[in-house]
């Protein structure tokens, strides 16, 4: 299922601002790849870029080429819709419908495209959702309870069983534990340890050792010169950069020198 | 109350150039029946002022008198004349009228539940308020028929007897009261809730940090309120009274039950039959008008539009004037 | 044993916390005393009403508190005190009209609302018999008010999601502009619109329940579109966000994520609309007209509603049509009271659980 994504000379504009310059890179499937550097450096404007999210926001536009395997998802005709439906996506702060019951939470990929299925189906779909979430054993008994009575940690993992339910090839993860305390942090750390045999697994954090701990590959993006956008410095094996990075500014960052 | 920029930012944006988006028929469709309830809005008002005009042009063309500096009104008959001006008098008057009775009272009521009502009993009095705005305006015109008037006559007759050297309380005290100063009382009461409502929001949005300045100052309550309070509120005050006139100025049915009608222009408060307001002469006499009557109503009805227009987009006006100074 | 702690020393060498001011008991036993002295005093001159009492006693307790105040607390006191009672006196003041109205209309109402009232027409019957109801009223407002409704509520929240979905640039800008012009319409212009289409369509005379709801339309669609607004900026983004991501569309987002959780706002919103037109006399008055019969046919005829009988029983005089018209009043103001309750209860009930 998991599909490599190709970027190539990728600027994502806000009107007139260039927020992010000029990136390309490959992203392996069946991987987890870590996006890190300081804040307001393109990161997450570029991993929405990646399943056309940005372009919820009003005056974005975008310019380059991203391949999904070996389909240009900015190619004409080609429905955002549809580009989410294979790109996941699993937000900063836990975002469960308030309206939904756990169970409906997770089904609501199916549910809100309109597809009918038979009840065990359903069922189905969502034990192996909340299971490869690593959720199911907490709330198999209460699966009709509100999904926002969760605990912070909990409610994030639903939003991950409620990605997965629609059977994406990619997973895109925007500071998943940023709002989470260490335990839950690390409950979602080793989810994403197992995610990774199934998906291609992109995420953005500032936590370096997070990212140490779970990336096989990390990408450090950097503003390009004050006050300007962001743009890729370097990219290579996690180990690599974060023991002997090619770039000096790489370098002062893992070290914390700035960021 | 009145941005144009809601918070949420959904549009799609534009699509790059030379990069076509495919929309779903679904989002198509649905986006346009949301754009066209919109635009409905817009045409429905356009109707408004069209239809209005087209109607009352007969009546404009026929008229004998000049239809803005005339004060009489009779539209049938052969020679038409017909005139708003002491129409036009009227409504303001009794609106004027009504806001000076119920502004003072407002702020009284809006600071006694932001300020000096304890707690729970500032909530409950909020819910009070909001019901008094919900009671139907015929039953307010009963009530002064029925409570006010007789309450009121006695009244009225001290004013005349002691403060009778002024000449807006000059007699002959009408009995029973069918005056201009009954239906603005009437109209005072029924505009209260609105304007104590506005006026409270802006009291209780008053910065803490303001007040627990003032008062660590060492000032009194009302000098805190002073201090703080008021000059804060002021302009929400003020847009909260426009508010209530816009109310007043087209509100019928109080007026057309209470008020004996004249066609004066005088400041005679206490005496029937001398004024008369837009609102209620079209409900008095549309449903047995003829065709010409009808159309001279629908004139007058424009006015009265265009009145009330004006009134709301100075309120607004000064809204949004504030809005820039707060943020 | 003799203590041995010393005594704390003064605070600041001479500048006292402490200042002289009236007991906590002054204010009330002033005002009890003002209402003693006035009573007695109207008494003894033999004019004692409960107006002049309450008046003259206010007064009075004003101008003692404030001088007492003056005389020990000092200018700065007394002005905080004159400005709290006056608060309160403002307070009282309100509360006379709302007493007053509720008051007389349960007294009035209820000498004549019974089940023969409620389920009896004016058909045949004179003004001043001892016979008649508000059925064909009532049915009148349920009719005329459902339409209103009908028409309302789907343009009103569809131009609230374009607002708040959709719009961006200068029609939205128009839209919101005008959508404030509307709410500021007088009701009577806006029942005079729908009569000069009317006249425009069907020429002279034609009165309707159909053109009553549309009168009714134009107020309620403003009210219905700011409420929405309101209630649909509150859903937070990331519910949108979190829908688009998995590959939802758009509109099946709006309709099946956004509206749900907006959901109980918008219906009280509504209800609160619906209170607020069903009490409208002055635009029916020109569109719907008014009749003694029932007619549940909205698009045929007149068609009389519970404000506008009130006003039509007044207007024909007499202690029957009085007590006709008060008993309709006492109906109108539950149904009003009853859709503001269930408002409250609506938006309490079903607001969307977000806590633990």
């Amino acid at each position: 299922m998991a599909k490599r994504i190709d970027v190539s000379g990728l600027n994502v504009y806000y009107g007139a601002f260039r927020a992010v310059e000029d990136v390309s890179m490959t992203i392996e499937p069946r991987s987890v790849t870590a996006f890190i550097g300081p804040s307001g450096c393109g990161k997450s404007t570029y991993l929405r870029a990646l399943n056309r999210m940005h372009e919820v926001i009003p005056g974005t536009r975008v310019e380059g080429k991203v391949l999904l395997d070996d389909q240009d998802i900015y190619a004409a005709n080609v429905d955002p819709v549809a580009v989410r439906g294979q790109i996941g996506m699993v937000f900063q702060r836990p975002n469960p419908f308030p309206t939904m019951s756990i169970y409906d939470n997770v089904i609501a990929g199916v549910r809100l495209n309109g597809r009918r299925m038979p009840k065990a189906e359903l069922d189905a779909l969502v034990e192996r959702a909340l299971r490869g979430a690593n959720l199911w054993n907490e709330v198999k008994d209460r699966l009709n309870r509100p999904g926002a009575g969760l605990s912070g940690g909990q409610q994030q993992r639903l939003c991950i069983a409620r990605a997965i339910a629609v059977r994406p090839d990619v997973l895109l993860m925007d500071e998943p534990c940023s709002a989470l305390d260490p335990i839950s942090t690390l409950a979602i750390e080793d989810l994403i340890a197992e995610l990774k045999t199934e998906y291609t697994i992109v995420i953005v954090t500032h936590n370096m050792q997070q990212a140490a701990r779970v990336s096989e590959t990390t990408a450090f993006f950097n503003l390009s010169a004050p006050g300007k956008g962001g743009m890729l410095v370097e990219m290579g094996d996690t180990n690599k950069i974060f023991t002997n990075p090619d770039k000096k500014d790489t370098e002062n960052y893992i070290t914390g020198r700035f960021g | 109350m009145t941005t144009t920029q809601p918070p949420q930012t959904e549009q799609p944006a534009k699509p790059p150039p030379g990069r076509r988006t495919r929309r779903r028929p679904g989002d198509l469709v649905f986006e346009n029946s949301a754009r066209l309830s919109g635009v409905l809005i817009l045409v429905i008002l356009a109707a408004v002022a069209v239809f209005l005009l087209v109607q009352a042009l007969p009546a404009l063309s026929e008229n004998q008198g000049n239809f803005l500096t005339d004060t009489e009104w009779a539209p049938s008959g052969d020679a038409p004349s017909f005139g708003v001006a002491a129409l036009v008098f009227g409504t303001l008057l009794a609106a004027v009228l009504a806001l000076v009775i119920a502004t003072p009272v407002a702020v009284g009521i809006a600071l006694f539940i932001s300020h000096y009502a304890p707690r729970r009993l500032a909530s409950l009095l909020g819910y009070v308020v909001d019901l008094l705005a919900a009671i139907p305006s015929v039953v307010y015109g009963l009530w002064g028929i029925t409570w006010l008037m007789p309450q009121i006559g006695p009244f009225f007759e001290g004013l005349n007897r002691y403060l009778g050297f002024i000449p807006i309380f000059a007699g002959p005290v009408a009995s029973p009261p069918r005056t201009i100063l009954t239906a603005s009382i009437v109209l005072a009461v029924m505009i209260l809730p609105i304007v104590t409502a506005v006026a409270r929001e802006v009291f209780l949005k008053t910065p803490t940090m303001h007040e627990e300045a003032a008062l660590a100052l060492g000032a009194t309550r009302w000098e805190m309120i002073r201090m703080a309070v008021l000059p804060f509120g002021r302009s929400g005050v003020i847009s909260a009274a426009m508010l209530g006139l816009g109310r007043a100025l087209g509100e019928t049915m109080a007026v057309a039950m209470v008020l004996s009608p004249g066609l004066l222009i005088d400041f005679f408060l206490l005496q029937a039959g001398h004024h008369q307001t837009i609102a209620a002469l079209i409900a008095l006499q549309f449903p047995e008008a003829s065709t010409l009557q009808v159309s001279a109503l629908i004139a007058a009805g424009l006015v009265l539009f265009a009145i009330t227009l004006v009134v709301n987009m100075a309120a607004r006006y000064i809204v949004s004037r504030r809005k820039e100074f707060t943020e | 044993m003799s203590t041995l702690t010393t005594p704390p020393a003064a605070p600041g060498a001479g500048v006292s916390l402490l200042s002289r001011s009236l007991p906590r008991w002054a204010p009330a036993a002033t005002l009890a005393g003002s209402a003693a002295v006035v009573a007695a005093v109207l008494v003894a001159v033999g004019a004692f009403g409960l107006a002049q009492w309450t008046v003259l006693s206010v007064l009075l307790f004003a101008v003692t508190i404030t001088a007492a105040s003056a005389s020990v607390e000092g200018g700065r006191r007394a002005k905080d005190r004159l400005v709290t009672t006056l608060v309160y006196v403002c307070f009282g003041l309100a509360m006379i009209p709302l007493v007053s109205v509720l008051w007389t209309t349960v007294q009035n109402g209820v000498l004549r609302l019974d089940p023969y009232f409620l389920q009896t027409s004016m058909r045949n019957v004179l003004a001043r018999d001892d016979a008649g109801g508000a059925y064909h009223a009532i049915m009148g407002t349920l009719i005329v008010t459902g339409w209103a409704t009908v028409i309302s509520v789907p343009v009103g929240l569809m131009t609230a999601i374009y607002l708040v979905e959709y719009g961006r640039g200068r029609l939205a800008q128009a839209i919101t502009f005008f959508v404030d012009v509307m709410t500021g319409i007088p009701s009577i212009v806006a029942g005079l619109f729908i009569a000069a289409l009317w006249l425009q369509l069907f020429g002279a005379g034609n009165f309707m329940g159909f053109a009553g709801s549309c009168a009714l339309s134009v107020l309620m669609i403003p009210v219905v579109v700011r409420s929405s607004e309101e209630m649909l900026k509150l859903v937070p983004n990331e519910l949108r966000e979190a829908s688009y991501a998995l590959g939802v569309p758009k509109w099946r987002t709006i309709v099946k994520v956004v509206l749900p959780t907006s959901i109980a706002g918008v219906t009280t919103g509504v209800m609160i609309a619906i209170a607020r037109i069903i009490g409208e006399t002055a635009p029916l008055l020109v569109t719907a007209g008014f009749t003694d019969s029932i007619n549940f046919n909205a698009f045929d005829s007149r068609m009389i509603t519970l404000p506008v009988y009130v006003y039509r029983q007044i207007s024909q005089g007499g202690q029957i049509p009085f007590e006709r018209a008060w008993a309709a009043a006492l109906t109108l103001i539950v149904i009003v009271m009853a859709l503001n309750l269930l408002a409250r209860l609506v938006s309490r009930i079903f607001a969307p659980r977000t806590g633990r």
